[in-house]
């Protein structure tokens, strides 16, 4: 479908360098729509959970991409499989559970039957009954099976699209990103459990937020009450991927002493020194990675999030559910060669994380009171400018070019292109 | 000890308990547990399937103390108007140890004025007399609403 064949709700992007985004991208329906399209269901590798969740034949999860619920499981070879799902017949959603282990899938309204593939094999009274008309001759089983989907992994993280052109997972992925993620994806993981959480605001308001280290220790004031995480810490902050659309935060350990000062010379409300934690275990960093850092926070357009935040490490799917609201689906892992004590250690750092996080729980509060703030003016627009002269300064924390590079890469691939932008006003 | 007085001295900590956290008592939450204690959050996806990961994972005093002092003066959230309800008390005791369990439902009010059920689930308790009064040594509350609404600050 030709991208200009969807007509433009909104005056566009004023400016062609992401720092200007117009709040209507926050709740028209058109637009989220659009989404739906072009992004989910257009060239793009959503994240649908971890290898670790599915490890035998048969075992399946369902989840979605985009509003479209998918199954993602494993045929009788160990293969990866992913599929819409909904009967090929009527529509029905074929698995009704969350979670399980079945190598044939049937559809209860008329007991379809598919197997793990997908692949259609039972259709009740097919030849009819008792000399009465069943399918028609020409009604083909292989042509009615379920909606296939394009599936693979990448370091056990499974990723499905509807795409047939894009490029395969791993040059999705790109190099560079690729690298952060075998960061982290190096040894065997273990799956330890999901938590969900759910919040009233736009998809995107979330992707902004894990791809801006300008705020994290500004409205997450327990790193500075408890003097934990500083500004002035060493960082990565990069793009990369398709349209610069992936990229990844990573906050480097550092000498606190050096940088508390640059609060206290600001007044900044975060820093307190009155406060320490009475039990400090919570804050343990065991260093296991190559790179030590105390926060990897790495989003790989559209639905996947990987965290790594001290010994506490997370795969999170991020789920829209309409414009003004979202789903995030925490997939906890730790390594299988983990020894007790850190397995420990990776539980307990589950309180800095999550909805009830420590260093987390003010991010669904911030983009809520975003969603909220902009309900009314879809023309007007953020400033995104933190940052702008500077566009090679990617080793510090205050820096809001990631934010801009995503939105220049989502303009593009929603076709919201220069000739939509300042002037083509809308009604 | 007769079990039904023993039964109304649980019933009396449960709400000693809730009063604690509907009231906005929050210092007095962490003095309801002994010092090695286990307060923990898990959904029950996990739980059934035997998998660890919680929401909230204390295993000392001074780790709930810890949580008390952050939410006071770090972390910032919408204000929480709780009110809890408790049924279903079930309990054995054994050498001075109770074993209990119940069900929890917690209505939250948001600003707006609106009441929404928050959050339902079971609390499995262990409880022990320490210093002249019952504590909980081990309390796991298992959520069944999966999806927790924007944030979890206040403890359930």
């Amino acid at each position: 479908m030709p991208i200009t064949a969807v007509a433009s709700p909104f005056a566009g992007f004023p400016r062609d360098d992401g720092s200007r985004i117009p709040y209507a991208v926050f709740t028209s329906r058109e637009i989220y729509d659009r989404e739906q399209a072009l992004i989910f269901r257009g060239p793009t590798w959503s994240f649908l959970g971890l290898e670790a969740e599915i490890p035998e034949p048969g075992d399946f999860k369902s989840t979605f991409i985009g509003d479209t619920p998918v199954v993602m499981t494993r045929d009788e070879d160990g293969a990866l499989a992913a599929w819409v799902n909904r009967c090929a017949h009527r529509g029905a959603m074929v698995c009704r559970l969350a979670r399980g282990n079945a190598a044939t899938h049937s559809c209860v309204y008329h007991q379809w039957r598919y197997d793990s593939r997908g692949d259609l094999f039972g259709v009740p009274f097919l030849r009819g009954l008792g000399g009465q008309a069943g399918m028609p001759g020409d009604f083909v089983r292989s042509a009615n099976g379920l909606r296939k989907l394009r599936v693979d992994s990448y370091g056990g993280l499974v990723f499905a699209t509807f795409s047939d052109t894009v490029s395969p997972l791993a040059d999705y992925i790109g190099p560079v990103m690729g690298g952060y993620i075998d960061r982290i994806f190096h040894k065997p993981i273990a799956y330890l459990g999901c938590t969900r959480q759910f919040s009233n605001s736009n998809w995107k308001l979330y992707l902004e937020n894990v791809k801006d280290p300008y705020h994290a220790s500004l409205l997450h004031l327990f790193h500075t009450t408890f003097n934990i995480f500083r500004v002035g810490m060493k960082a990565h902050c990069v793009s990369g991927g398709p349209h610069g659309l992936h990229s990844i935060i990573l906050a480097i350990k550092d000498d606190e002493a050096k940088t508390a000062g640059a609060y206290e010379a600001q007044k900044i409300r975060a820093y307190d020194s009155g406060f320490s934690l009475a039990d400090p275990s919570i804050l343990a960093l065991v260093p296991e990675f190559d790179l030590v850092a105390t926060n990897h926070i790495q989003p790989i357009f559209p639905q996947l999030v990987v965290q790594q935040i001290h010994n506490s490490l997370v795969a999170r799917q991020l789920l829209p559910k309409g414009p003004d609201a979202f789903e995030l689906v925490f997939h906890f892992f730790g390594y299988q060669d983990d020894d007790a004590a850190l397995r420990k250690l990776r539980i307990k750092q589950a309180n800095l994380v999550g909805p009830a996080g420590y260093i987390s729980m003010e991010d669904t509060e911030a983009t809520e009171l975003v969603q909220r703030g902009v309900a009314a003016d879809g023309g007007e627009t953020s400033v995104i400018d933190m940052g702008k002269d500077a566009p090679g300064q990617t080793d510090t924390l205050i820096t809001e070019g990631l934010i801009r590079t995503f939105w220049a890469g989502y303009r593009t691939l929603m076709g919201f292109d220069a000739g939509e932008a300042a002037g083509a006003a809308a009604g | 000890m007769s079990d039904l007085v023993l039964r109304q001295e649980l019933l009396a900590l449960q709400d000693e308990y809730i009063a604690t956290l509907d009231t906005d008592a929050l210092e007095l939450w962490p003095e309801m547990f002994v010092d090695d204690c286990l307060y923990e959050i898990i959904p029950k996806e996990n739980e059934d399937l035997g998998l660890p990961a919680p929401v909230i994972h204390c295993d000392s005093k001074a780790m709930l103390r810890d949580r008390v002092v952050s939410l006071r003066n770090a972390n910032i959230f919408q204000p929480v108007v709780y009110r809890h309800f408790v049924s279903g008390l079930a309990f054995t005791a054994a050498d001075g140890v109770v074993d209990m369990r119940s069900s929890y439902l917690v209505i939250n009010t948001s600003q707006l004025g609106q009441s929404v059920v928050y959050q339902t689930g079971r609390y499995h308790d262990v409880v022990v007399r320490d210093g002249g009064r019952w504590r909980f040594r081990s309390k796991r509350v298992i959520y069944d609403t999966s999806r927790i609404q924007t944030a979890l600050a206040i403890p359930i």
